[in-house]
């Protein structure tokens, strides 16, 4: 039972540092896509993963990468699944994991909005919210397009050092 | 596993490289999710409404990935795209919920590629030609808060695996709605061309709408965004027609849903079982 639960903990250790395949900055555990690792009593063991948006092409990817590490690391029978539900929210992001995206020019997302019933929310200036410039800290910083180069982030830019950056994207 | 990164892990150990494209077998969106079906659940019907939502949903991804290079700006390009690619991943979750539940097993890609125009279940208003940008922004604001009022409803289903579709897509729609709400506002409320087109856009979707209201409660719903979208845009609200018989939920489409599965069925035909 100890040796289960020591091997559990070293295998848990071992998928959390896969990187994420996108913001490889990132671990999965950092993203929070990593949900569980359990050894089974035969050996086996089972990585739960949660996927982050619905078209994200990177699920594939992190299920092998966690794979290939558990059974580099001698792992005879791994095993990884999805869950769907709860659906994964920007919120689990780790401080550690924000600090991480900060530190790599990318605005990490505040909360997560709360669920969507009722009116649209129209405001057509472009900023909602203040986020601060991942390069100066400025929060002079505007909205240039919602959508960027993966599904999870959005593109800014400062006013202040006039540079451009990405911005996770809570949802 | 000398190196970190997660590409050369990914390229570590396999013989083959046929890993990365359609037809592999690599990836079902469903893998490792427990798939059993609760008791109690009618698995016909089930099957039925996940095909008809993977339907509207690969028709709509593949309408908006025809803006790709088109748009009038990079911004709308990415938007777009991103926003198909969104609904392109819930189309794969549910055609593989589908399979397992009509009990063919077929796979994701047996429903999107080798199925006749007949065979489909997505609504009509899915399949129309873009248009202009006001028009593919028009359908895209009907499409994406009719889809969310389903989804919302959806995650209360007997069914877990559609329930939590349904509870990762409704994040995504409301994002899509807002896009398409806010450039509506923009357009109807911005110069006297952007205003007649916006108009025009929601006045060719009309005859398209009976069919969305008929099978479904949404309707409340839609028209409510509709009331509040327009009124800030300044437009006159369109016209909704009342509930009408269902076209493409019958497997009744227009002229123009042919030739866009033919684009998108085009190489997996073409070369069947083919990987590389």
């Amino acid at each position: 039972m100890v040796s289960v639960l020591t091997d559990a903990r070293r295998a848990r250790h071992i998928a959390e540092r896969v990187p994420d395949p996108e913001m490889p900055m990132l671990t999965l555990a950092d993203l929070g896509v990593l949900r569980e690792v359990t050894v089974e009593p035969d050996g086996t063991v089972v990585a739960v993963l949660t996927p982050t948006y619905s078209g994200c092409p990177a699920m594939a990817e992190m299920r092998a990468g966690v794979a290939a590490r558990l059974s580099a690391a001698g792992y005879e029978r791994v095993e990884v699944r999805t869950v769907l539900d709860p659906p994964w929210t920007t919120d689990w992001i780790t401080p550690e994991g924000r600090r991480k995206l900060a530190e790599h020019g990318i605005a990490p997302p505040g909360p997560a909005p709360r669920q969507p019933s009722g009116p649209v929310p129209l405001l057509l200036s472009a900023t909602r919210h203040v986020v601060a410039c991942p390069r100066c800290g400025a929060s002079d910083t505007e909205e240039t397009s919602r959508f960027g180069a993966t599904s999870c982030k959005a593109l800014w830019r400062c006013r202040a050092c006039r540079e451009p950056f990405e911005y996770v994207k809570e949802i | 596993m000398s190196d970190d990164h997660v590409y050369l892990t990914l390229a570590e150990g396999h013989e083959d490289d046929t890993r990365w494209a359609y037809g592999t077998g690599f990836e079902d969106p469903l893998y490792g999710v427990d798939t059993a079906v609760p008791d109690g659940v009618d698995r016909e019907g089930l099957a039925a409404l996940c095909l008809a939502l993977g339907d509207d949903a690969l028709v709509s991804a593949q309408r908006l990935a025809e803006w790709t290079t088109r748009a009038p700006e990079l911004e709308e390009e990415v938007a777009l795209a991103n926003i198909g690619l969104d609904l392109l991943g819930q189309a794969r979750l549910l055609y593989a919920r589908c399979g397992q539940v009509d009990g063919t097993g077929r796979s994701e890609d047996v429903y999107a590629y080798f199925r006749a125009p007949d065979d489909f279940r997505n609504v009509a208003l899915a399949e129309l030609p873009n248009g202009d940008f006001a028009f593919t922004i028009a359908r895209l604001l009907i499409l994406a808060s009719w889809r969310l009022a389903h989804f919302e409803r959806l995650t209360a289903s007997p069914d877990p695996v559609l329930a939590a579709i349904a509870a990762k897509g409704v994040k995504e729609l409301t994002y899509h709605r807002q896009y398409a709400a806010e450039w509506v506002v923009r357009l109807g409320d911005g110069t006297e061309e952007s205003r007649r087109r916006m108009r025009a856009g929601l006045d060719g979707l009309v005859p398209y709408l009976g069919e969305l209201f008929d099978a479904h409660d949404a309707k409340t719903d839609v028209l409510a965004v509709l009331r509040q979208v327009t009124e800030a845009a300044d437009l006159p609200l369109p016209e909704v027609p009342s509930c009408q018989g269902g076209l493409g939920r019958d497997g009744a489409h227009t002229e123009h849903l042919a030739p866009l599965l033919a684009e998108l069925q085009s190489v997996a035909r073409a070369h069947p079982g083919a990987t590389w």
